[in-house]
């Protein structure tokens, strides 16, 4: 489920052609078949089919940029991204600031994973990135760290939803070390074989496929090693609905979202929803990271 | 001419119909069609009860009588885009399977007050023909006054379903509770 070779993947032509051939049929035979459709998939659908390009690169939540799904899309075509460097500080031997042609330097592979969405949505994507961890080994962490914090740039001038409270800005997520350190903690520098489009992200941004997608920061400037588990932004707005860990959990209910179902994006408007799976479908990788806590509290 | 105004703006309220029969048709629903469907009916069933409490001040401020002739048909239309919202709910995305949507009513806020807010419009429905204004008298005044519940019901299922408040929920609730402010003035007047 971790990695697929891209030739693998449906090619993204044939893909939508696929989807607007089986939209098409579903319309037609939408009334008849309604009811005879079975309920709720007993498993999740086949993840070598990844989401559309078109699909990931205009239904997105950045809130930086607005509210609405097409917002990012519309709204972060002229952000600019260079010049732009990463801080990496906080409790390491070795501070560094990278310009961010040098991260990009660092060599990426392709990771086809899937985002789940605390709304209740998922994706298949096909990003480039490399693990966290080859960053972090760069700046000799001290044995005091225990949390990654990520910061998101901060630039109202662009990011027109900075100019309002939604959130406390800038944005800032983070990660207990040891989730940071796994290899499943991505660095992600594109996507569909493509740089990394600014709606996504871009230059660079985090991807944590085990948690719910807000976790998985984007533009970040700054990685802070701390010893305080960070005020990260949702948490920040509603603790009572977004906990620090936000493992992807289909028995912990979100109060506003039911987190038992997804909808999987792109699919038609028969398709049902399917299950959603015990982080993310990833337990094998990383359930081991959570022995003996209790994730009905630490949510 | 008048007697072609009131079919004119039945059809002109079936807009929403049209667009998203449009957007079905050329498929345009977008990325997530289920949950664009219920979105569009539930935004446009705030939209009818804010054109509903529209009425009563419009009279006031234009000193004319003849809106009073549309509130009904927009009260129905209230009522239609509630119900359209909801079975695409319950039919579209959770296929009739009733177990997972007696949870959500029970442990959801905001699907419980959007149900209510249904339930109540239902009774309004009911009650909005000539034989039950006839049938109930001076009660039926009262029962209609339901829709500022209604209408608050509707404005906090919206708040209470979004991440945030910023903006559209925070903007169709200043409009209702503007609309609703009315209503205190116009009391103390008479």
């Amino acid at each position: 489920m971790i990695k697929f070779k891209h030739s693998e993947i449906t090619p993204e032509k044939i893909y939508n052609k696929r989807r607007s051939f089986v939209k098409s049929m579903g319309y037609s035979l939408g009334a008849l078949t309604l009811n005879s459709i079975p309920l709720i998939n007993a498993n999740a659908s086949n993840l070598n089919e990844a989401t559309s390009y078109e699909d990931i690169t205009t239904y997105n939540n950045y809130y930086e940029f607005g509210t609405g799904k097409g917002d990012p899309h519309r709204r972060a075509k002229n952000f600019t991204t260079r010049p732009w460097s990463v801080k990496i500080e906080g409790l390491v031997e070795k501070p560094l600031e990278l310009p961010v042609e040098e991260v990009l330097a660092i060599k990426s592979e392709e990771r086809i994973l899937k985002l789940r969405c605390v709304e209740g949505w998922s994706m298949v994507i096909p990003w480039l990135g490399f693990s966290l961890s080859e960053l972090l080994n760069k700046v000799q962490i001290k044995p005091a760290a225990k949390f990654v914090e990520f910061e998101t740039i901060y630039n109202p001038e662009e990011m027109v939803g900075q100019r309002y409270p939604v959130l406390n800005w800038p944005y800032i997520e983070g990660l207990r070390i040891d989730e940071a350190m796994h290899p499943l903690t991505t660095v992600v520098t594109g996507l569909y074989g493509k740089s990394l489009p600014n709606q996504n992200g871009a230059p660079l941004r985090i991807f944590i496929p085990w948690k719910y997608g807000f976790k998985s920061a984007k533009a970040i400037v700054k990685i802070r090693l701390t010893k305080n588990m960070p005020n990260t932004a949702w948490k920040n707005a509603s603790p009572r609905e977004y906990g620090f860990y936000s493992n992807v959990n289909p028995e912990v209910d979100h109060p506003r979202w039911s987190q038992a179902t997804e909808r999987v994006i792109g699919e038609s408007i028969l398709a049902p929803r399917i299950k959603t799976l015990m982080f993310n479908g990833y337990g094998d990788e990383v359930a081991h990271l959570y022995n003996g806590m209790d994730l009905k509290k630490n949510y | 001419m008048k007697n072609y105004l009131k079919p004119f703006v039945f059809l002109l309220l079936l807009w929403p119909i049209y667009i998203i029969s449009y957007q079905i048709i050329f498929n345009e629903l977008g990325p997530e069609p289920v949950d664009r469907i219920i979105n569009h009916f539930g935004e446009w069933t705030l939209i009818f009860i804010i054109l509903t409490l529209s009425i009563s001040p419009l009279r006031k401020l234009t000193n004319s009588t003849e809106w009073i002739k549309f509130r009904r048909m927009f009260g129905l239309f209230t009522f239609f885009y509630a119900s359209i919202h909801m079975l695409s709910y319950v039919g579209l995305d959770y296929r009739f399977d009733f177990e997972p949507l007696i949870n959500d009513v029970f442990k959801k806020k905001f699907i419980f007050i959007g149900f209510s807010a249904w339930l109540l419009l239902t009774l309004l429905a009911l009650t909005s023909s000539d034989k039950m204004i006839r049938l109930l008298k001076h009660n039926w005044k009262k029962i209609h006054r339901l829709v500022y519940i209604i209408a608050i019901f509707g404005a906090l299922h919206f708040i209470w379903l979004s991440k945030t408040i910023f903006f559209k929920p925070l903007i169709y609730s200043i409009i209702i509770l503007i609309l609703l402010s009315f209503r205190i003035k116009f009391r103390k007047k008479a």
